[in-house]
This record gives C-alpha cells, structure tokens and sequence, in this order.
C-alpha cells in the first residue's frame, strides 16, 4: 500500500510520512535525510511539506506561533483553503489544538482543571481493573496480541466515559481515529467522505442528547461553560469534543504499545522492572522519550526563511517531537533507550503552549498499563513467526503485537 | 539552594510535581509552583537538581 502520491524512491528529497514505510523504519530514515545534509527535509507531497529533524528547530517552531499557525495539525492532501466550509484561526477545526492566540488561551484554560493531575491521579484504581479485566480475558492462551486485546483499548475506554459517550461504541471510535489521522495518504474517495459525514452527525447527535439531558461529563461541561462572557459557540463545543476522542486515543495506544514492544524484545529491562517495579515510572519516561509517538504539523502563515530554507504560505511543517527526542545535541545516546536515564528533558508531549492537554491521563495509563502487563505477565517475547504491523501517518506505534506469553502469575 | 518555577516558561508538564513534590505544588490549572518560598533543605538538592533537569521548558531556575 502506498500512498496517492506512490511509492517513495528517494527519501532525501521526496519523503512520505503517510507511507507505511516511514513509522516501520522511522529511525533509519531520520539517519538517511541527516546523513543527506538536510537539517530541514522537504516533499513536494501535500502540497509542500517540511521535516525539520533537530529539537533546536522543532522547539522553535513549536514556540513561534506568529510565523507558524496550528489552524490544521494533521498534513492533509487539501490545505485549509481548499477545504470548503474549514473554520478559520483562530478558532480552528479543534480548539485548541487547532487555535493559535490569543483565543487559544482562553480555549485551554478551560479544560486544564478537568485534565490537572489531582483530577487524574484518582482514576489510578479504575485503570487497573481495566487492564486486569482485559488480561483475564486473555484466559490462559500462549499467543496473545497485546496491541489488538489491550493497548487499544485503555485509553478509549478511558476518554469515552470522560467525556459521555457510549463505552460500546469502542470500535467506532478507533475506525474515526483511523479515518482522521491514519490513512492521509489514501485516495479521497466517496466512501471516505461518507465516513466523515457520519463521524460529524455522531457527534452533533451525542452533543444535542447532553443538551437535553445534562450530566457530569466533560460535555456537559463544555455546553455549560462560558469564555468571556458568552456560551461556546457549536463548533467550538463539537470540535474540542472531537479532539479529546481523537487525541486521547491513540496516541496513548501507541505508547503503551511501543513500551510493551521494547519490553518484549529487551529481556534485561524487563526482568529488571519486574523485580523493581518502582523503577517503571522513570522507564516509561525513557519509552516517551524514545518511541514518542507524536508528531505535530503546523502551517507556514506567509512565506518566511528558516534555517536557510524558504518557506512559502500554507506549506505544512511537521513538528517531529520523537526525532527531537533523539537528537544527540540534547540527548547523550540518544539513541540507546536506557531505563537508568534519569536527566530526561523529552518532548514527547509538545512543547510551549500546545503542551498535550491529556499528559497526566496519558502518563497514569501509561504507568499502569506497564505495571499491570508486567505483574500478570513477568516473562513474554515476540511471537516470531507473526509480524508487528505498525501505525500509518503522524501517530506512530504498533497495531498488531503478537506476544507468546512465557510466565503468568 | 532555592529554586523558582518561572512561570512565563510553565506549560504544566507536570514533571517537577511528580519527581519532587516535596519542593513543587501544582495549581487547578496544572501550572507548577515552588513550595516555601522556593527553599530548599540540603537532603532535597539532589531530587531539586533532578526536577529541573526533566523539565522539558528549562522553566526551573535553581539559586546555589
């Protein structure tokens, strides 16, 4: 499967993060573009799109919101000025991600207590019982997927109940996630489109039911807030609940995924973490750093130069906050993934003022995701005659991750 | 030593909370704060030093 734009043959000049590809051999390709001499890599592909690789400039970038606006984060085949109808900055599509300032301020301000980590610390216990539940599912079977039967489903369970939507519509909710973020690069089709329609009519559907019927959930929440005096207008309240469903999916998925795949294939670190499971929450800030599996997109607002590259209006730059992380000027060994790492400055969660709204919940489930897979499954490896598949676009984790189970307790 | 969030730097990661609570709070928004008045005892230098070396915004300012 390639993308419309086919396969890549040169990745130096002509990269493609929608290929399946790049997220399968993500750091060999980083290797190939910096040993190519470009800091700044750039694809005639969607419209024009940059790579830079370095965490100076992917910092920069996150911290200049006049010369970058967020009005889309996702590198799409359309710019926002051909998408009819796209809600301006700096509003944007999903606020606040989507928002630049000063709206975007006061757009997250709102939600930050909802997502503080007093509020989400106490979620600990439910979590557990979460991942117990789906590893007594398992029953006592020696393959097991650990991506298909529990990463993915953590976070949606999770963020569903938050926000007031039904648990049952799970996998509803992961074909969207797959719609808005995973096939980029798939031919823009009517079917494709009518998978868009009835994403928004879900929602606008839910949204109304909370209207009429309130309750104490993150969308009652949002249809009862104010932001300078005045009731969020539709688009504000169906698109922020459109982020939390996609943002908080997964890309936690993915990181618990990435975490159980390095544990999988490193057996020292594992019977390590556990024999020393207080040893897990500083691993896992190790896995963040080194299988982050972010990366944020921002638009060029008017044609500007950058590091001696020139950047025209609307090209899109992607935010690598994962080749960030592995940028030996700020890592030493950066890429050696060590759980002893203890000065650990990653920027797996953004940087400046789009710092990831959901870290606190992504962190919790994270570690007790971890924890838990390890308690019950002390010993486990890859099952070697089955492949790990790997995300498409700019989340990147592990889909399929077919363990053979050698320990249980 | 003392240390000082600067809070113009603060995006709520979080990560001071975390390592030290003991030396940083949090406020409803997330945003991190120094406890008494950024002072820190001698036993806590080291967990002060780890703090502001995960921050991911160097929002930490440590005072020998």
């Amino acid at each position: 499967m390639t993308t419309v734009y086919g396969p890549v043959t040169d990745w130096a000049t002509d990269f493609d993060h929608g290929d399946p590809e790049y997220n399968k051999n993500i750091h060999q390709i980083w290797e190939t573009l910096k040993a190519s001499g470009c800091p700044i890599a750039h694809t005639e592909r969607y419209g024009g799109t940059w790579l830079p690789l370095t965490h100076e400039m992917v910092h920069e970038i996150a911290y200049d919101t006049d010369h970058f606006t967020s009005r889309n984060v996702v590198v799409g085949q359309l710019k926002p000025s051909q998408v009819e109808g796209a809600i301006p900055a700096p509003i944007g599509g999903a606020p606040p991600i989507t928002s630049d300032p000063p709206f975007h301020a006061g757009a997250r301000r709102l939600l930050l207590p909802a997502f503080s980590p007093k509020k989400i610390d106490p979620l600990r216990s439910k979590m557990e019982k979460m991942c117990n539940d789906l590893i007594d599912k398992m029953g006592d079977r020696e393959h097991v997927d650990a991506a298909l039967e529990y990463s993915q489903h953590i976070p949606v369970l999770i963020i569903a109940e938050m926000l007031g939507l039904p648990l049952e519509d799970a996998d509803k909710f992961r074909g969207w996630v797959n719609l808005v973020l995973g096939n980029i690069g798939d031919e823009r089709n009517e079917d494709r489109m009518a998978q868009f329609m009835e994403f928004d009519a879900y929602l606008h559907k839910h949204i109304a039911d909370h209207v009429e019927n309130p309750r104490d959930d993150l969308i009652s929440f949002l249809l009862d807030s104010e932001m300078d005096g005045h009731k969020l207008l539709p688009e504000h309240v169906q698109g922020t609940v459109l982020l939390i469903l996609i943002a908080g999916i997964d890309t936690t998925w993915s990181g618990i995924g990435s975490s159980l795949w390095h544990l999988a294939t490193n057996a020292v670190d594992r019977r390590r973490l556990v024999e020393n499971p207080e040893m897990i929450p500083q691993a896992v800030e190790e896995f963040l750093r080194a299988y982050a599996p972010v990366t944020m997109a921002r638009l060029v607002r008017e044609d500007v130069e950058f590091h001696g590259v020139q950047m025209k209006e609307e090209d899109w730059v992607l935010l690598p906050f994962p080749a960030a992380n592995r940028d030996e000027a700020q890592f030493e060994n950066a890429d050696t993934v060590d759980i002893d790492r203890e000065e650990n400055r990653h920027a797996a969660f953004g940087l400046g003022i789009h710092r990831c709204i959901g870290s606190n919940l992504a962190r919790l489930e994270l570690n007790v995701a971890v924890e838990t897979f390890l308690k019950r499954f002390p010993d486990f490896e890859l099952n070697g005659s089955e492949e790990v598949t790997w995300s498409t676009g700019q989340v990147r984790g592990p889909r399929t991750l077919p363990f053979r189970v050698l320990s249980r307790s | 030593m003392r240390v000082h969030v600067d809070s113009s730097k603060c995006q709520g990661h979080n990560r001071c909370y975390a390592l030290a609570p003991e030396l940083f709070d949090v406020d409803e928004y997330g945003n991190a704060f120094e406890l008494n008045d950024g002072v820190v005892p001698v036993e806590l230098e080291a967990k002060a030093r780890l703090a502001a070396n995960n921050c991911p915004e160097f929002a930490i300012i440590i005072e020998d």
